[in-house]
């Protein structure tokens, strides 16, 4: 039997994360929050919606195990592998020509598309001069990232979308294979800094020539889109580059006048 | 926002599987233009990135179709089409949003996540068809529009390439109405 989550509910649950955790998903996205949390509620076998407020607000480490869950980390290697195409050709070309190349994964996950993008710059001749900055809000995934351990079952597709996103080396030169695992090359390693910060609560941090933040803001609300685009803008050098995921767009933001989009890539570069 | 929201008076969702392309390549040259409500189509598909349903079906109607992007709002008289890849869900000022979150019943989008979250927002005013299929996608969520008071019609089985995907919601008894596939036509233009 399904259990509800009713609007008060979720308002309270979400007070007690924000003053016990300093974690605020106030405004992610009502329907996939709610969503998420139902589904939590099942796994975790909670029978009513206050035993899962209970548990949040006594058992610290069930922290992590809630912000687990309730975010998604899905993500491969060279993901759309068109889109990849597209930084090939249009995007490091253009950042290419500056002295020193900082790009921000932005909701990196578990880092598959940080080492995606150093195979890239490796590949264009750029990553000696490149920082890739990987950032996450739950620095479980971000440790993850930080290893460059990922399951050798997933390079077959990791190979083909390699290929289909124009790599012409062999991929498996990329990294080491163990047991069931591989781990990727140390030298495309030493170019990123991984770190946590939330797009909700933290600000900019630096200037970027490009900003990845792929299938992350579809879990906020316009509003919060909103902010964190503005956020994006602050971080961007002019005529920098954001990537957006393949269903996200720029077009209901403010900022929408002073970006032009690549085509009909999810890529747009800052024109003023 | 609240001005679409109060202009949207129904909802219609058409999940779908094996065989309901077919379906839906007879049945939407048929329905009337302008229609007065969204559609909204959910199939099971393999890519993210190609066009080729949005216009393969545009081919066949005069209605606007459109793949969603997410924060796209709901408007009467456009079909939107499931991205392959994303699961849709319903926000209740009538935007969609997109989730990119585990597969369901092997699937991603999933007839049963839209149809629930479409019955959350919509419950009463809500209209679900399901189409032929060989998977049990659209059964629980089938039974869900029914607790929240939607309707439910389902293609026939016997009218369908694949047959199973209809039985599972005759037999969980959650399908107010079976229809053949001018019936599906006929009762859409009918609402």
């Amino acid at each position: 039997m399904e259990i509800s989550v009713d609007e008060q509910d979720l308002k309270l649950l979400l007070n007690d994360l924000i003053e016990l955790y300093g974690y605020d998903f106030t405004d992610y996205s009502k329907a996939s929050l709610v969503r998420r949390i139902k589904r939590l509620l099942t796994l975790d076998h909670f029978p009513s919606f206050a035993e899962l407020r209970y548990r949040l607000k006594t058992d610290p480490d069930y922290l992590n195990r809630f912000v687990e869950e309730i975010t998604v980390n899905v993500t491969e290697m060279f993901r759309d592998p068109d889109f990849y195409v597209a930084l090939r050709q249009q995007v490091l070309p253009a950042i290419g020509s500056k002295p020193f190349i900082r790009i921000w994964h932005a909701g990196c996950s578990t880092g598959e598309e940080v080492y995606s993008m150093a195979i890239l710059l490796h590949e264009a001749g750029l990553l000696h001069k490149s920082l890739l900055y990987a950032t996450d809000l739950n620095p479980n995934v971000v440790e993850r990232a930080r290893q460059g351990i990922f399951p050798l079952a997933q390079m077959k597709d990791y190979s083909e979308n390699y290929i289909a996103a124009g790599g012409k080396s062999d991929f498996s030169s990329y990294y080491t294979a163990q047991y069931n695992r591989v781990i990727f090359n140390e030298q495309l390693r030493t170019k990123m800094i991984f770190a946590t910060h939330n797009l909700v609560s933290d600000s900019s941090f630096n200037e970027f020539q490009l900003i990845l933040c792929r299938n992350v803001l579809i879990y906020f609300d316009k509003e919060l889109q909103n902010k964190v685009f503005h956020l994006f803008d602050t971080s961007l050098d002019r005529l920098a580059y954001i990537a957006l995921g393949s269903k996200e767009t720029l077009k209901f933001s403010g900022l929408h006048g002073t970006y032009k989009q690549l085509g009909s890539n999810k890529i747009w570069r800052k024109e003023k | 926002m609240e001005k679409g929201k109060v202009n949207i008076k129904k909802l219609i969702v058409i999940g779908g599987s094996a065989g309901s392309l077919e379906v839906l390549l007879r049945v939407l040259p048929g329905l009337k233009v302008p229609f007065p409500y969204p559609v909204v189509i959910v199939l099971h598909r393999k890519q993210s990135n190609d066009n080729l349903l949005t216009e393969l079906l545009s081919l066949k109607t005069k209605i606007k179709v459109k793949e969603i992007e997410d924060k796209d709002a709901l408007v009467n008289g456009i079909i939107y089409l499931a991205p392959g890849n994303y699961h849709i869900l319903f926000e209740e000022d009538y935007t969609f949003s997109l989730d990119d979150s585990e597969r369901v019943n092997y699937s991603r989008p999933s007839i049963d996540v839209a149809f629930q979250s479409a019955a959350d927002v919509f419950g009463g005013a809500l209209t679900c068809i399901l189409l032929s299929g060989a998977n049990a996608d659209g059964a629980d969520g089938f039974l869900y529009v029914k607790e929240r008071g939607g309707e439910t019609i389902v293609q026939a089985p016997e009218t369908a390439e694949v047959a199973y995907m209809p039985e599972q919601v005759i037999a969980n008894k959650s399908a107010d109405k079976i229809c053949d596939i001018d019936g599906i036509a006929n009762w859409l233009n009918r609402m």
